[in-house]
């Protein structure tokens, strides 16, 4: 094989590949204005992080036990003591969403708490159940704090029996702040992204507006074809890892703790993958419209909800479990998270690097395939 | 009289066309129930922040009986599994890095003594934040534990909170995303019906055809819409059976409420559709257009994360958006069982949407210039 | 040196595809010929005749399933790459990369031809000054007009010397003067280069400039030859009449036409009708079909063997050449009588896009029961003109009458009086014939068993099959149910955009025979086409050219007007586009 007649080829359909995808806005519009707006999105506008929760309090005991008992809600920043009359009125304003929980205060509170039985009431709006589910432990936070106080001034006179405390530590995310492992998730989002929609189209929109048959007779090779594809939007690509590195660090201060170059590799080759099974969907339909569809359905979807970006994998039946291992995201997930919040860990880039670098070849050899220079 | 029903005859045979042509197809069939069907089982099982079972490790440096009732109490719930026993503290980082628990427990060295004392004994729990509301819940679990041990040990904490949570009495995150899941997958593949049903004419040149018979932008906008809205409904009902019948999750509200609901909320989902479908030149603007604006609606509509939890702006934006509201209306009927006057000021975001973008699409049928 | 071998060697090839039933069908069947080199040579024949794949098998896009195929001396089984390296390639739809500029796209094809740099600038300027696009290196593919289009997907093609250069249909859809510069282009490489070229084309004209013939008809080889030999097989059958004062030639012709046991074709040309009569047929059922009229011989063509060849051949299931008999049957005209004045009425009607002047201060009339034909090269603003007058588009100024009202601006129920045939046919493609015509009945606001009766009559007359798929119907038969559609309702206008654009002759007939017999019911018919030779069939044309009006009239005033009484109305359109560019660039230049 001529050597330089492959590389001036190659170099001239790479430069053909770039004009175009420089010239057509949708393009940059799906290439770089939507990662952005994502970022944006996910950075501002997703979080699970529950702040000034407004919480309904009923006093039925207006004692001063009681309202020692519920000061604490009002110290926390997490939630809003909103003051009511009867349980009615809370009720009203659970149901109507003006409020995520009522805190009932039962009228036999002091009495109770005297006797060593004190029961606070908490009722939670379960619609919401993740916030719910927050909240139950920012309330029972609050009121602790309260008991925990009461403890401590009793420190004097110890009890029969001591008592386990629990020390949470959190490492990688001590603050526990959603942003934190959702804007690393989102990387994975955009590689995918720019797999999905912009490669999907390329080989299908050829064989659509007929560009293909006349290019198939003259001296090119399939492989050329498909390796000039990939050159300008693996470029596109590492724009937007440079965006998402920069707004993650800039804007939202998620801490990057590995090292940039381990971050770079495993996007690079994670976004190989993505482009290649993006250029493999286009290879196999051949037709735009299918092209797009099969690349929401199997690329974008699992990415984002197969892949561990939101939901934790560990709590998955064994069916979707093993889906979520053939998913190349789910690997590229687990390394990216670990990368950006917890350090470098030679190991698992290394196992990622070989997965893709797996599914890499097996893409390249099926895409090879549809390109084969027949139109039969 | 004569001239209303000639009106409906003009527009019924548009409706039947575009479901002909719609259902024609296998491939179609397939694609209008398969996603809905797989995508519903699929996200029941998969999306859910529940932790069924918590990978741990323990690091028992006291090597008591204390620490071992301890621990066994935490493996009595059945949730906590151990999957590792440490020896030193130095193997916490790897374990936890590595992924292989979710926590670790460390008991110390006094443990055992200071508890023998009277004293509080602090256990130390080391959580992966790698996904922080997992981490979140499994501090909930351990500390729940540990407040059911002190009470076994006869030290009632001071105030017990009970906790009743309505609509989903054990917080199962599975009620919270499923019913939603009902507005929001038909919504995906309803935008998308839409957003294509005009371009795709117009790319094939018979959009010309149309606009030269007798037929008005009214009753072509009619014969489109009525369509794509059925699907979509059709769809909903397909992830209804399911939330209702395969995950089981009790229907609280009016089955007539919640397709009232479902009805304006897809006309709302359809009349944005067909808005992008006039203005688009091709099936690929229209596609690419569909794409840039499911995005958005999907993220910020209180699917996944609450509104609440937004910034400001973005929650004033959301107004604009029907999958928010029908999100909330849906799940506010299925869960709440609310009733009209509850949820009425839903619909309201839904007409206005429905009302703009419905008479809007009419208009650019025939004012957007090739 | 060694003998060079011949172009292309094909040896009993056969290619199956699966039909649209479902059922495969030969698209070449048994096929043996043979190409000299330093030929020129040409394929001809209906559509689905076979010449596309052919020509996709000479380049190594299809595998044959029988038989064997040489290019170059080499076997295409074998090394289809080294076949691909010595020819070049110019399939029906060059695909221009249309975002790319007119130097980018010739740029990519010399470097994946690897063109040397040093030969390269002579050879782009040559190409580009031979098909006038140096002017516009800079301009993006996708904002040629299609003839230029066309000329820059040949110099791609051409940007090395290939040892063999395939073309398949390259004018198909490009206007007469694009054509004549295509084929001058074709002609100058032969000459300095010794090219050998291999065309595909349904224009006989163009047949009848290369040096050998191959008539393909079914995926078989009818008859090859050179075009005189093939002429000769039509001596002694031509003829031409001059029908009786007042009435058209049309008509005359249909009468022609309809008899298809002693005339195999009749076209109408300048007033008067050619045809081609039957090799045995009786003299006396002959001059009885032609009372008063003295058919006079004339000198055979090319196109009349080409006709000859196809009719002797006439194999069932090919008949989408026989016209629907409409003339047997009763025509559904309009319903409502016949007013007089003109019924499509346009004056000083302008359009704008942004500076561009799409059409420029038009003014014309069409009476009722004419046939109105608007003739123009790509971009001339024929289309823009169209769309106006269906509404389908506001027009900047101008005032602009169909029926009596404005279409763009009238109520919805005076869009019942029009009928339209979308170009390329654009029909529900997934639809049956029946449930298009049904969908189209009901968008009429045809009711009931009227609907129901209406589009039953429609298919008889059009014989359609009710069941059949539309998208899978061969090109005739799309038509065919585009104009059915059209004429549902029995409008009283009918536009049809291009209606016979990629339609092989025999289906042209077919259509043209269902024009006439519409215009002898009272229907006005307007109609905008590339085939110049269809003018003969208006009652009058108008040419349009870069937005203007450049002359209207009865065919044979139009012929006057360009000075060329006698000649072909493609030459006179030519010759009126030309004079009109040249005074406009005198214009300018005094300006």
């Amino acid at each position: 094989m001529n050597h330089s007649a492959f590389l001036t080829r190659l170099i001239a359909l790479i430069r053909k590949e770039t004009r175009q995808m420089l010239r057509d806005r949708s393009n940059l519009l799906v290439g770089l204005l939507l990662p952005v707006g994502l970022i944006l999105l996910f950075g501002y506008g997703l979080s699970f992080d529950v702040k000034n929760a407004p919480v309904a309090i009923v006093m039925e005991d207006t004692s001063a036990a009681a309202r020692e008992a519920v000061s604490g809600i009002e110290g926390s920043r997490y939630l809003v003591p909103v003051r009511t009359t009867s349980m009615r009125e809370a009720e009203d304003l659970l149901t109507s969403g003006r409020v995520d929980a009522i805190v009932r205060v039962p009228i036999d509170f002091a009495q109770a708490q005297a006797r060593g039985d004190a029961r606070i009431q908490l009722i939670l709006n379960g619609i919401d159940s993740t916030t719910a589910r927050s909240l139950e432990a920012y309330v029972g936070g609050a009121l602790g704090t309260v008991s925990l106080r009461r403890l401590d001034r009793g420190t004097g006179v110890p009890g029969s029996s001591g008592s386990v405390e629990i020390v949470q530590r959190t490492w990688f995310n001590e603050a526990g702040i959603s942003t934190w492992y959702l804007v690393p998730g989102l990387v994975v989002l955009i590689m995918t992204l720019v797999g999905a929609f912009l490669t999907s189209m390329l080989i299908a929109r050829e064989w659509e507006r007929g560009t293909l048959e006349a290019l198939f007779v003259t001296p090119v090779r399939p492989l050329e074809l498909v390796l000039a594809k990939l050159a300008p939007y693996l470029l596109v690509g590492v724009v937007d890892l440079a965006i998402c590195i920069v707004a993650a660090r800039v804007l939202f201060q998620v801490p990057i703790r590995g090292s940039l170059l381990a971050i770079f590799l495993t996007s690079v080759a994670y976004l190989i993958v993505s482009l290649l099974l993006g250029l493999f969907i286009s290879g196999i339909t051949r037709n735009q419209f299918a092209a797009s569809q099969m690349a929401l359905l199997t690329s974008f979807m699992p990415a984002l909800m197969l892949s561990g970006f939101v939901f934790d994998l560990r709590n998955v039946p064994l069916v979707v479990k093993i889906v979520s291992q053939i998913v190349p995201a789910t690997h590229f997930m687990g390394v990216i998270k670990t990368l950006f919040l917890a350090g470098t860990n030679w190991t698992m880039v290394a196992q990622s690097c070989a997965i893709m670098l797996g599914y890499a070849l097996l893409l390249l050899a099926l895409t090879w395939r549809t390109v084969r220079k027949r139109l039969d | 009289m004569g001239s209303f029903i000639a009106n409906l005859a003009q527009i019924i045979a548009l409706c039947r066309k575009e479901i002909v042509a719609l259902l024609k197809d296998p491939a179609n069939r397939v694609i209008l129930v398969g996603p809905a069907l797989i995508q519903s089982m699929l996200f029941g099982y998969a999306a859910t922040f529940d932790l069924k079972y918590v990978p741990y490790a323990v690091l028992d440096q006291s090597h008591s009986a204390a620490s071992t009732d301890f621990l066994s109490h935490l493996e009595g719930t059945g949730i906590f599994r151990r999957e590792a026993t440490l020896a030193n503290p130095h193997q916490i980082g790897q374990v936890i890095e590595e992924g292989r628990v979710l926590m670790v427990v460390s008991i110390p060295t006094d443990f055992a003594d200071r508890l023998a004392m009277g004293r509080r004994a602090p256990v130390q729990i080391i959580l992966d934040g790698r996904n922080s509301t997992t981490a979140g819940a499994a501090a909930g679990y351990v500390n729940a534990v540990t407040t059911s041990f002190n009470e076994a040990r006869g030290v009632a904490s001071p105030v017990t909170v009970v906790r009743r949570a309505w609509f989903n009495p054990n917080l199962d995150s599975r009620w919270q995303i499923m019913p939603a899941m009902i507005a929001t997958l038909s919504m995906l593949q309803t935008l998308l019906l839409a957003a294509l049903s005009v371009a795709r004419e117009r790319e094939q040149g018979t959009f010309d055809q149309l606009l030269v018979t007798p037929l008005t932008p009214l009753q072509i906008l009619v014969g489109k819409a009525v369509p794509s809205v059925l699907v979509g409904v059709m769809q909903s009902t397909i992830v209804l059976l399911i939330v209702r019948f395969w995950f089981e999750i009790p229907m609280a509200g009016s089955l007539w409420l919640f397709y009232l609901g479902l009805f304006s909320f897809t006309g709302a989902s359809v009349g944005i559709g067909m808005s992008i479908s006039a203005l688009s030149l091709n099936m690929q603007q229209a596609m690419l257009y569909t794409f840039l604006v499911i995005m958005p609606l999907t993220l910020l509509s209180g699917l996944i994360t609450p509104v609440r939890n937004m910034p400001e702006v973005l929650q004033v934006l959301t107004y604009v958006n029907p999958l928010r509201f029908g999100v909330d209306l849906v799940r506010r009927v299925y869960l709440e069982g609310a009733g009209l006057l509850d949820v009425a000021p839903d619909f309201l975001p839904l007409v206005v949407v429905a009302g703009v973008t419905l008479p809007l699409a009419a208009w650019l049928f025939r004012h957007r210039l090739a | 040196m060694t003998e060079t071998p011949p172009s292309v060697v094909i040896e009993g090839l056969s290619k199956r595809f699966d039909g649209p039933d479902g059922k495969p069908f030969e698209a070449i069947d048994n096929m043996s010929l043979t190409i000299r080199p330093g030929t020129l040579a040409a394929f001809v024949g209906p559509d689905g005749s076979g010449k596309t794949t052919l020509m996709r098998m000479m380049a190594g896009l299809l595998q044959p399933d029988d038989g064997s195929l040489h290019v170059l001396g080499i076997d295409l089984a074998e090394d289809p790459q080294a076949v691909q390296n010595r020819i070049s390639y110019m399939p029906q739809r060059f695909g221009l990369y249309e975002d790319l500029s007119v130097q980018e796209n010739l740029d990519l094809y010399a470097d994946l031809h690897g063109v040397p740099q040093d030969v390269r600038s002579e050879r782009f300027s040559r190409l580009l000054a031979m098909t006038d696009l140096a002017h516009f290196t800079g301009r993006p593919a996708g904002k040629l007009s299609g003839g230029m289009k066309q000329k820059l997907g040949l110099a791609c093609t051409l940007v090395r010397v290939p040892d063999l250069l395939l073309l398949d249909e390259p004018s198909v859809g490009v206007d007469p003067l694009s054509r004549r510069d295509l084929w001058e282009i074709i002609k100058q490489l032969i000459a300095e280069e010794g090219l050998s070229v291999i065309v595909s084309t349904a224009y006989m004209d163009e047949a009848g400039r290369c040096d050998h013939v191959f008539v393909l008809n079914g995926g078989r080889l009818l008859a090859e030859g050179t075009p005189a030999d093939l002429t000769a097989r039509a001596k002694g059958l031509t003829y031409v009449v001059t029908p009786q004062d007042g009435v058209p030639a049309r008509n005359l012709q249909a009468r022609l036409i309809d008899a298809p046991d002693l005339v195999v074709d009749a076209v109408p040309a300048g007033g008067r009708v050619h045809f081609i009569r039957q090799p045995d047929s009786d003299e006396a059922r002959l001059h009885a079909l032609l009372p008063d009229c003295d058919p006079q011989p004339r000198k055979e063509e090319l196109e009349d063997a080409f006709m000859l060849l196809l009719h002797q051949q006439d194999t069932p299931g090919q008949d989408a050449s026989t016209p629907p008999p409409l003339a047997s049957q009763e025509i559904h005209g309009p319903t409502n009588g016949h007013g007089e004045g003109p019924v499509i009425l346009v004056r000083d009607l302008v359009r704008r896009f942004g500076d561009f002047t799409a059409v420029a201060n038009t003014s014309f009339d069409v009476a009722r029961g004419e046939i109105f034909g608007l003739l123009g090269p790509n971009g001339a603003g024929k289309t823009t003109t169209f769309r106006m007058l269906c509404g389908l588009l506001p027009a900047t100024s101008g005032e602009l009458q169909v029926a009596g009202v404005n279409l763009r601006t009238a109520r919805s129920a005076a869009r019942a009086r029009i009928g339209y045939v979308a170009q390329k046919f654009a029909l529900y493609s997934n639809l049956t014939v029946y449930e298009n015509l049904d969908f189209f009945g009901g968008a009429y606001g045809l009711r009931g068993a009227r609907r129901r009766k209406r589009v039953e009559e429609i298919i008889c007359q059009f014989e359609l099959d009710p069941s059949a798929q539309s998208g899978n119907l061969p090109l005739g038969y799309k038509q065919r149910l585009a104009m059915a559609a059209g004429l549902l309702h029995e409008p009283e206008i009918l536009f049809l955009d291009e209606p016979t654009s990629g339609i092989d002759p025999l289906a042209r007939r077919a259509f043209w025979r269902t024009i006439t017999a519409l215009a002898q019911a009272g229907v006005t018919v307007v109609v905008t086409t590339h085939f110049m030779e269809e003018a003969e069939y208006c009652d009058r044309i108008a040419i349009q050219d870069a937005g203007r009006l450049l002359a209207i009239g009865t065919p044979q005033q139009v012929r006057e007007e360009s000075g060329l009484e006698g000649g072909h109305m493609n030459e006179a359109f030519i010759a009126i586009v030309e004079k009109a560019r040249a005074e406009e660039g005198q214009a300018q230049e005094a300006a």
